[in-house]
């Protein structure tokens, strides 16, 4: 078990600390979350081509650099703490893994080179409950949220056939796809509606790819624990130095007991949060045993914490904390977001309880 | 594998062979030997100075030693305090004299030590202590109580902190002393705590003497002295944190929701997640500064929050296990009162070695470097400060 960063994983993380910093810092977050754009596509095209981060993990055979989930995780913590508005989670998370893991190798061979390169904004649609219906491959029915759903150059969804779950690649453009943007509490991550009504789809991988859509939504909590965690962390810097700095009835804040102490619970919540996000990726990587209970640990635990940390450090600045012109909020939508996007805590707390055997 | 590796193998066989049957709570005899027999195979004191009879080996080797006795039974209880407190204050400030004459016995489980801080008027507030020292020709003269001393009655030594200057700021007039538990002025009283048993004492001075040469650090210089001991009593507790049994873990619950048929109810089956939700965060979190220790990464103060959590876990743990247990919880035929000694024991790890509100004052403090508290009494004379049974005085 390994829980703590070796050199090459604390220099992938600053560089793509000081990237972000470099080419998408506060104001430009702001101006792609008003503006309508899912992500600035500048900068996207420098994360996939300069930094090779799209295609870190996927193996060299399709255009990737072969590197671990550990790997993945150290970049998602980056983008989390920034909020960068980027398809990364969609596309290099969510899509390249399940086509990896459905063993498909003409499907890996025609998508997943373009996705490595960032040149292909791929999407995984998979409903939480009944899912779309595939009759043969064509495909009726709708899932409710899909990440770049709107925008995906590629969406790959999980669809009810005959031999069970599949997996299927619909084209934008194909016919009967309706993709209907959704409103989004967190304005740096869009969603959007998808409805089949009768689409052309290209089945991928077995007639069951169960197996695959499970691992690959296992691994998806683990790097979404990894991006709740960056957010975490950079609330609690953020707030930590607003308490140094901040003077009120004649002290620094940071020095009430009141203000100190919930500063004191959050850097535990930080510290806890940061060993199940190491845990969980490294059993991503290594130990494929442990990683139902390990992802279902990371979401049960990430979500509430995020959340709770980002909310304490909007409330923590103040007045100042509930105004548009302050980040605080972007974080704790961000949060509450991510607590939800792949199911609810509730929804990852009773996956747990069933991965631990207290149902059977 | 590595040298640390091949040491942990090495350390693991000599405690299947030696540690394996011994009861936890051993009688002291057993105990004594015991630690002879660590001392001899060279676990005892792995990072102390090999000139005054520690290993001088490092961090890390201590915490895969640490690792490896995780679920072993070591009878180790009686000299806690001195080798996780009494024994690195001597090391850090003591004289070369007192090194000589007290560090390897110590280590040898041959002296009994315990910490003599706390008084009834000075909890937290340690440094309101009212047991004086006066100085009479060739000796200090001591004169007060001191309370919650760990074995107490068991000690032959006590590092005894008391007033050598009430005239100076309170922080200023303390001085550190080593006291000899056998001296007919100190008397040692049990003291009943909420689990019913006696795990402390109050221990009371009579005109008890002490040499010069006892003097541990500078005097009027002892609250420096105390910091230094209380942050070892706090990587102490934090790192014996996991070798604690807990009658309510996740393993124990889940058994006993299983056995009474609750698994049925998800709102048993929610505070079971819960439950191991905290209890796998807090070991890994554990497991994570242990590696970064054999990284060469000191953890510091962020062993009060291996303390803070150990003690929120140990407190939900214990609601967990009554809500499971129900009535049975409270009351119940003797030897099934499991859950009510955790019930008992639970405020225990949020009050001993410091107060749940201490370790976030000092996790404020002295990991995210939070400005201090004004403190108004940094600059008052001792003598004219409200504290403890002095309010009176003062008023007067």
């Amino acid at each position: 078990m390994k829980l703590i960063l070796d050199a090459e994983q604390k220099e992938l993380a600053e560089s793509v600390r000081e990237f972000l910093a470099g080419t998408a810092p506060m104001a430009r977050v702001r101006e792609i979350a008003e503006s309508g754009e899912p992500y600035d596509g500048r900068v996207w095209e420098r994360m996939a081509g300069e930094l090779g981060l799209a295609g870190l993990a996927v193996p060299e055979e399709y255009g990737g650099s072969g590197a671990g989930h550990a790997e993945v995780a150290v970049v998602l913590e980056q983008l989390g703490a920034a909020l960068t508005p980027s398809p990364y989670f969609a596309s290099a998370v969510l899509a390249a893994n399940v086509l990896l893991l459905s063993g498909d190798e003409e499907a890996a061979k025609t998508y997943l080179p373009g996705i490595a390169a960032g040149t292909l904004v791929a999407t995984f649609a998979v409903p939480a409950g009944p899912g779309p219906v595939a009759r043969g491959e064509v495909l009726d029915g709708s899932v409710p949220h899909v990440l770049n759903g709107a925008d995906a150059g590629l969406i790959l969804v999980a669809a009810d056939g005959a031999g069970g779950r599949g997996l299927y690649a619909v084209e934008p453009g194909a016919p009967g796809l309706t993709r209907t943007p959704l409103t989004t509490l967190d304005l740096t991550r869009p969603e959007a509606r998808l409805e089949f009504a009768g689409t052309p789809a290209r089945r991928i991988g077995p007639a069951d790819a169960g197996e695959a859509i499970a691992r690959t939504l296992d691994l998806a909590a683990v790097a979404l624990a990894a991006e709740q965690l960056g957010g975490l962390r950079r609330c609690l810097d953020t707030i930590v130095e607003y308490a140094k700095l901040r003077v009120q009835f004649g002290r620094f804040v940071g020095s009430f007991q009141g203000v100190k102490h919930k500063l004191a619970d959050m850097h535990c919540t930080l510290e806890q949060a940061e060993s199940v996000v190491r845990y969980a990726a490294w059993a991503a990587d290594e130990s494929p045993g442990e990683l139902p209970v390990a992802a279902a640990l990371a979401q049960s635990y990430l979500g509430r914490a995020y959340f709770q940390v980002a909310k304490d450090h909007l409330l923590l600045h103040g007045g100042i904390g509930f105004t548009w012109e302050h980040d605080a909020h972007l974080y704790y939508k961000r949060a509450k977001g991510s607590q939800l996007l792949l199911g609810s805590p509730r929804s990852h707390r009773a996956d747990l309880a069933e991965r631990l055997g207290l149902l059977a | 594998m590595t040298d640390l590796d091949e040491y942990g193998r090495r350390a693991r066989a000599w405690l299947d062979a030696h540690a394996r049957d011994l009861p936890r709570e051993a009688d002291l005899q057993t105990a004594r030997a015991f630690m002879a027999e660590l001392y001899d195979a060279g676990y005892s004191g792995i990072t102390w100075p090999a000139e005054y009879g520690g290993q001088g080996l490092s961090a890390a080797e201590e915490r895969v030693f640490q690792e490896a006795a995780r679920d072993a039974t070591m009878p180790v209880g009686p000299f806690g305090i001195g080798l996780g407190m009494c024994g690195p204050t001597l090391l850090s400030i003591g004289t070369e004299e007192q090194k000589r004459r007290y560090v390897r016995p110590l280590l040898r489980g041959e002296e009994i030590w315990c910490q003599l801080f706390s008084e009834p008027g000075a909890g937290s507030d340690v440094a309101s202590l009212q047991t004086r020292a006066v100085r009479d020709g060739d000796a200090w003269v001591v004169n007060g109580q001191k309370v919650w001393t760990s074995v107490g009655r068991q000690a032959d030594f006590g590092l005894l902190i008391a007033r050598t200057d009430p005239d100076v700021p309170k922080h200023r007039g303390i001085t550190m002393f080593i006291v000899d538990m056998h001296d007919p002025g100190v008397t040692v009283r049990p003291l009943r705590d909420m689990t019913g048993q006696s795990h402390f004492n109050e221990i009371f001075f009579d005109d008890v003497r002490i040499a010069p040469d006892q003097v541990v650090g500078e005097v009027n210089g002892g609250w420096a002295a105390a910091v230094t001991t209380l942050l070892h009593e706090r990587v102490s507790i934090g790192m014996g944190a996991t070798r604690t049994e807990r009658p309510t873990s996740f393993a124990a619950m889940s058994e006993a929701a299983r056995s009474r048929g609750l698994l049925e109810d998800a709102a048993v089956r929610d505070q079971l997640v819960d439950l191991y939700v905290r209890e796998r965060a807090l070991d890994l979190f554990n497991a994570r500064l242990s590696q970064e220790v054999r990284a060469g990464i000191q953890p510091g103060a962020r062993g009060s929050v291996a303390k803070l959590l150990l003690a929120e876990l140990l407190m939900n743990g214990a609601d967990v296990a009554s809500e499971i247990l129900g009535p049975d919880a409270v009351a119940y035929e003797d030897g099934e009162g499991v859950v009510a000694r955790a019930l008992s024991f639970a405020p225990g790890m949020a009050l001993g070695g410091g107060t749940n509100e201490i370790m976030r004052n000092i996790i404020g403090d002295r990991v995210l470097g939070l400005p201090r508290e004004p403190q108004v009494d940094r600059t008052v004379p001792f003598r004219d400060l409200k504290v403890g049974t002095q309010v009176k005085e003062a008023g007067a």
